[in-house]
């Protein structure tokens, strides 16, 4: 489990529902090996022509937006395939957390396992804070993980939800493995009593 | 009296191992199935010491990345894809996991093999790092997809950490017209509800035309779950399921069977118990599908027209828009007026013997349209096996169709088969997202039938209308 706890950072605003991890990664660098680093395969297809030159118009390739480590997106960010290499492309981008109304909900998961934050909040507040996001001209937003906020450059402070267990983990870099593993005893009797 | 439950709550609280005081749980896995993608998380394995606790519950195969033109390892493409298939072998023989290689007849794509092995069953919680794991879900299981990080964790604990899902009922009243498959209904069913309307959600698949299906056909409903947002589809066990997985080779035999199957028959929703949602669907009114955009929930019967963007609703407006143009196409076009380069039949949603008897009936005595490339990709080697018994390879081969080897191939395109761009596919697959088959390639997800149909008219056909002239 990665860790995170609060971030002060660039937002960059994407509209397109439906964003499918297809698009965040597309399947052809899923063979990539992990160490090998992600960050360069994120968005590809929509961030590059095919020769690998940028695409001007999109969003990370305009200049308050290159170095944003917020996205606030749309609804039903990252729907689709359980790649996590959509989560490490984000990751390795710099992105270390995401708003949206709603996320697919494999991705929802994976996104703990890296310290990266997946923010659910209602998609007028995610409206609005996209539209910050387009006219801050970089000025910064706040994610604030222990108060379960977000203070778009307005100072308004919106509050999220997210479940205790995994704030706990996020909060302490937790590793998730060895967490559970600290259950051994519960797994082993819980194994145990169904085998017979 | 104890309160009624739901299919999926009765399999749930039969897997928690323990819950924290938010309301997380540790649930026990029955299954864990494994792929060549898994290199990743025995990785992650690997730098912390750790095995595998249960190699025992868990099952591996190389579908992504294999060849379906031959079945030699030296024919995986590149040194890249080899060692995503070598590895887990490497890594699968190191654990002891039992693997079905690439020349085991029992290869194939993971969610063709696990119930045709009897491995997947009525109230097991199966697993898998791929998000069509909704499959397993069609012989009353619970079985969804997670990521690789929690591949690593189920393999070192046999056990994962998860929120509790809402619960969805899709009711399917009425019954399926002759030569509209489960592929149009899950396709209908999508294009009502979109492409995130069960998000965070189960469904149970219920009703007179669900029950109506084989399992082959539940499994290809609960496969597309996932592209309606869903966690999970299952449909409950009745004797379809038990007359299914009678005598295959995992599932328990001889007085076992007896106890598994009055255990599997207390696995049905309780009279009276209650879902977060219910949505309800009449079989008799659809009609053989065909996606035209880039999400699956973009599907018309294939006799329709293309509607226009401009009557949506304004926040679809210009997705839809961009689909159109992505995939070279008008308003108010009828697809049975586009042409298509490439026919795949195949795929976890529709590689089983059933959706190759259904191409093949519509094949048989005809030709492949000019110009058309169309290839037939078996879900695994048993299924080959199988339809070569039937005598369906020598239809297809006759009829212009390649004859291929067991494995996802085409509906991901990540092990070299790929939609050339700018080129058209109808694909029995489960996603036409943007560059899905290959970058720029533009697919529209359809049936068996239907792309049987179209590969020898050569544009997008009714499949009724061939069969039932030319008989």
């Amino acid at each position: 489990m990665g860790k995170f706890e609060t971030l002060v950072a660039t937002a960059a605003p994407m509209e397109a529902r439906d964003i499918n991890t297809d698009l965040i990664v597309p399947g052809r660098f899923l063979r990539r090996l992990r160490e090998e680093g992600l960050g360069e395969c994120l968005f590809r297809d929509l961030r590059f022509h095919e020769d690998g030159t940028p695409k001007p118009d999109f969003v990370l390739n305009r200049p308050p937006y290159r170095d944003a480590q917020i996205l606030v997106a749309n609804d039903n960010f990252a729907c689709g395939s359980s790649r996590e290499y959509a989560v490490y492309a984000l990751y390795d981008y710099g992105i270390r957390c995401v708003i949206a109304p709603s996320f697919g909900d494999i991705f929802h998961n994976n996104c703990f396992k890296s310290g990266l934050l997946p923010v659910v909040l209602p998609e007028a507040d995610v409206a609005d804070l996209r539209a910050q996001a387009g006219t801050a001209q970089g000025k910064p937003f706040r994610v604030d993980l222990p108060s379960q906020t977000v203070t778009g450059p307005d100072g308004v402070a919106r509050r999220f939800e997210i479940d205790a267990f995994r704030k706990k983990l996020l909060l302490a870099g937790q590793d998730e493995i060895a967490f559970t593993l600290s259950h051994g005893e519960k797994i082993a009797a819980f194994e145990a009593a169904r085998a017979i | 009296m104890a309160k009624p439950l739901t299919l999926f709550e009765k399999i749930w609280s039969a897997h928690e191992i323990h819950r924290e005081d938010d309301g997380t749980s540790l649930l026990y896995v029955d299954r864990h199935f494994i792929h060549d993608g898994s290199r990743t998380a025995y990785n992650q394995l690997a730098k912390r010491g750790l095995g595998v606790r249960r190699p025992d519950l868990t099952f591996a195969t190389p579908d992504h990345y294999v060849p379906t033109t031959s079945r030699a390892f030296e024919d995986v493409e590149g040194e890249d894809r080899k060692d995503m298939v070598a590895s887990l072998t490497r890594n699968t023989r190191a654990s002891g996991v039992t693997e079905f290689g690439l020349n085991d007849i029992r290869h194939g794509i993971v969610h063709v093999i696990g119930p045709e092995q009897g491995l997947s069953l009525p109230g097991m919680l199966i697993l898998c790092g791929d998000s069509h794991t909704s499959t397993h879900g069609a012989v009353g299981a619970l079985a969804f997809g997670i990521g690789a990080s929690e591949v690593a964790h189920v393999l070192a604990t046999q056990a994962l950490w998860q929120r509790k899902p809402k619960t969805m009922r899709v009711v399917v009243e009425g019954k399926l017209g002759d030569g509209v498959s489960g592929k149009d209904l899950v396709l209908a069913l999508i294009a009502q509800i979109g492409v995130n309307g069960a998000t965070g959600h189960v469904i149970e698949y219920a009703g007179p035309a669900i029950e109506a299906l084989s399992i082959e056909g539940r499994l290809t409903v609960c496969n597309m779950s996932i592209e309606a947002g869903a966690r999970a589809g299952m449909v409950a066990p009745d004797e379809t399921t038990f007359a299914y997985l009678r005598g295959k080779p995992h599932a328990p035999s001889g007085a076992e069977w007896d106890t598994a199957v009055a255990r599997w028959r207390a696995l049905r929703t309780d009279p009276g118990a209650t879902f977060d949602r219910e949505v309800r669907l009449d079989a008799g009114s659809i009609e053989p599908m065909v996606t035209w955009g880039n999400r699956p929930s973009e599907a018309i019967p294939v006799a329709a027209a293309i509607p226009d963007p401009a009557a949506s609703d304004p926040a679809q407006r210009k997705l839809l828009g961009a689909a159109l143009e992505y995939m070279d196409l008008r308003p108010g076009q009828r697809m049975t007026e586009v042409g298509v380069d490439y026919v795949f039949i195949g795929s976890c949603t529709n590689g089983r013997i059933e959706d190759l008897r259904a191409a093949a009936q519509v094949a048989r005595g005809r030709r492949v349209a000019a110009g058309v490339k169309a290839i037939v990709v078996p879900g695994s080697g048993l299924v080959r096996q199988q339809a070569e018994r039937e005598g369906l390879d020598r239809i297809f081969v006759e009829a212009g169709f390649e004859w291929r080897h067991s494995g996802c191939s085409m509906c991901l395109a990540v092990n070299g088969d790929t939609v050339p761009p700018g080129k058209r596919s109808a694909s029995t697959s489960n996603r036409n997202f943007v560059g899905r088959q290959g970058p720029d390639a533009r697919t529209h997800l359809v049936s068996p039938a239907t792309a049987a149909a179209t590969a020898v008219v050569g544009r997008f056909a009714d499949h009724r209308s061939l069969t039932r002239q030319g008989g």
